[in-house]
């Protein structure tokens, strides 16, 4: 069977989420690789979730939120714009390339600017393969990579 | 009526934890009046083999300290876990890895090469000599247990009902366990941490904090930091915000930052991982350029935020190719 990417996006419930909300009212098609959860800010994703989801079977983590300025919280994203970078060199130090993470902007009128991103970080993480662990052997939480989900 | 039966062993450890049982120096009697001490290979001359011989669950408490990084190590855990009621991981190694748990930053291979072949110090190992577990000589096959690829922790072997944190657990953390279980007093629940507090250490310093906007991180040396300020305030990366309390702060009371021996606070299963959230949040710059700049000055963040957790923390190793 042919690699079919599983990403976790983590997306803000004010500007992103919305965001994907219009891009499928609209109709606009994307990749259905990632599997979304929702927070109530970008600023609310420990950097621990996306350690987890890599364990626990993800290829590639993609965080969304508000535009710089546009933050719900005032400057919860500005806390985000730190945190990720940061994140990427820990990540790079543990053996995982970092374009495996990826940090967008997407407001809740950019339903298209949604299906952009999600279609490239796609077919990026595509490109670079699955992910492979030696924690998932050990890892008692592997459902994620049972067949066919 | 027979004492309680206590055990002390030590896997992949330095020792030092050995040295902080006897720092709670004359309590240590009260200990040998309470306690038939049946297993303590660096005190006392008992063999595997005595332990072998025990009945099952026939220790009460065992302190187990330092990692497992070996076939020996591991078989230890094991027969300890079998003979005792209550198997105690004794430290940062057997509760997370411990310095050993940094050797998950590279690998078995890496590491026996360098040892034996590139170190500047191997100067006369021509013939190529590595360690074999099995060698056989005149007189036999010798057998020396196997070095691993991965250390891991205590709790990653056998099931563990306590954890004593520290890089040693301090003396008078330990004396306030030994005398809660001696005291027959009502136990905390299997699996929790003892001995430590329920806050970070930054809790226990006593260093006059302000709100932080860092712009400079600086390493120790290439400043004179103010004794009274929090090192962190001053750029200095401090483990303090993501380390659990209990030690009372020994290290920044003496100019050093934390090293976060003591662990992640509680409900933090991820050191690393709360360190770069706490640094995030106190770097002051809004532009991508700023904050690569600042990130770039902090050194071997890895090496750094896991010292003590690599082999607990949520990845466990690098992945080498």
């Amino acid at each position: 069977m042919a690699f079919e990417p599983k990403i976790i996006g983590f997306l803000c419930n004010w500007c992103s989420y919305t965001g994907a909300d219009l891009a499928g009212v609209s109709r606009i098609k994307s990749a259905p690789n990632v599997r979304v959860i929702r927070t109530m800010c970008s600023g609310r994703v420990d950097p621990s979730f996306i350690l987890k989801a890599f364990k626990l079977g993800a290829d590639g983590v993609i965080v969304m939120g508000c535009h710089l300025g546009d933050c719900h919280y005032q400057e919860g994203n500005y806390k985000t714009i730190r945190r990720i970078p940061f994140l990427k060199r820990l990540v790079e130090g543990f053996g995982i390339d970092p374009r495996r993470l990826r940090l967008e902007w997407v407001s809740a009128s950019e339903g298209d600017r949604f299906a952009k991103v999600v279609n490239e970080m796609t077919e990026e993480i595509r490109a670079l393969g699955p992910l492979k662990l030696s924690v998932h052997q050990e890892s008692e939480h592997m459902a994620v990579h049972a067949e066919g989900y | 009526m027979a004492k309680p039966k206590l055990a002390l062993y030590w896997a992949a450890s330095c020792g030092g934890c050995e040295i902080a049982v006897l720092d709670i120096h004359e309590k240590i009697l009260d200990v040998a009046a309470a306690f038939d001490i049946v297993f303590w290979p660096v005190a006392l001359d008992f063999k595997y083999d005595d332990v072998r011989a025990m009945e099952d669950k026939s220790i009460d408490l065992c302190l187990f300290n330092g990692a497992i990084r070996n076939s020996e190590n591991e078989e230890i855990a094991q027969m300890l876990r079998r003979k005792s009621k209550t198997l105690v991981a004794f430290g940062s190694c057997a509760f997370e890895g411990g310095i050993p748990g940094l050797a998950n930053l590279t690998t078995k291979d890496e590491i026996l090469n360098f040892v034996y072949k590139e170190s500047p110090s191997t100067v006369s190992n021509n013939g190529g000599t590595f360690p074999q577990v099995h060698t056989t000589t005149a007189d036999g096959c010798l057998e020396i247990p196997e070095l691993w690829n991965t250390v891991k922790a205590l709790d990653q072997v056998v099931d563990v009902e306590y954890y004593i944190p520290g890089c040693p657990p301090q003396p008078e953390q330990i004396a306030a366990v030994i005398g809660l279980i001696m005291s027959g007093g009502p136990l905390p629940p299997a699996g929790s941490v003892v001995g430590a507090g329920e806050k970070t250490c930054c809790d226990e310093c006593a260093r006059a904090r302000k709100e932080k906007r860092i712009k400079q991180f600086h390493r120790p040396w290439e400043i004179f930091a103010d004794p009274k300020e929090c090192l962190l305030d001053q750029g200095i990366v401090c483990m303090g915000p993501a380390t659990r309390s209990g030690c009372g702060a020994l290290c920044t009371a003496a100019n050093v930052p934390c090293r976060g021996c003591y662990g992640p606070p509680p409900n933090v299963e991820d050191q690393g991982a709360k360190m770069v959230s706490a640094l995030a949040s106190v770097i002051d710059a809004h532009e991508p350029e700023e904050i690569d700049r600042i990130l770039d000055q902090i050194a071997d963040p890895l090496g750094t935020f896991y010292r003590f957790s690599l082999a607990h923390s949520i990845l466990r190793r690098v992945e080498k190719p």
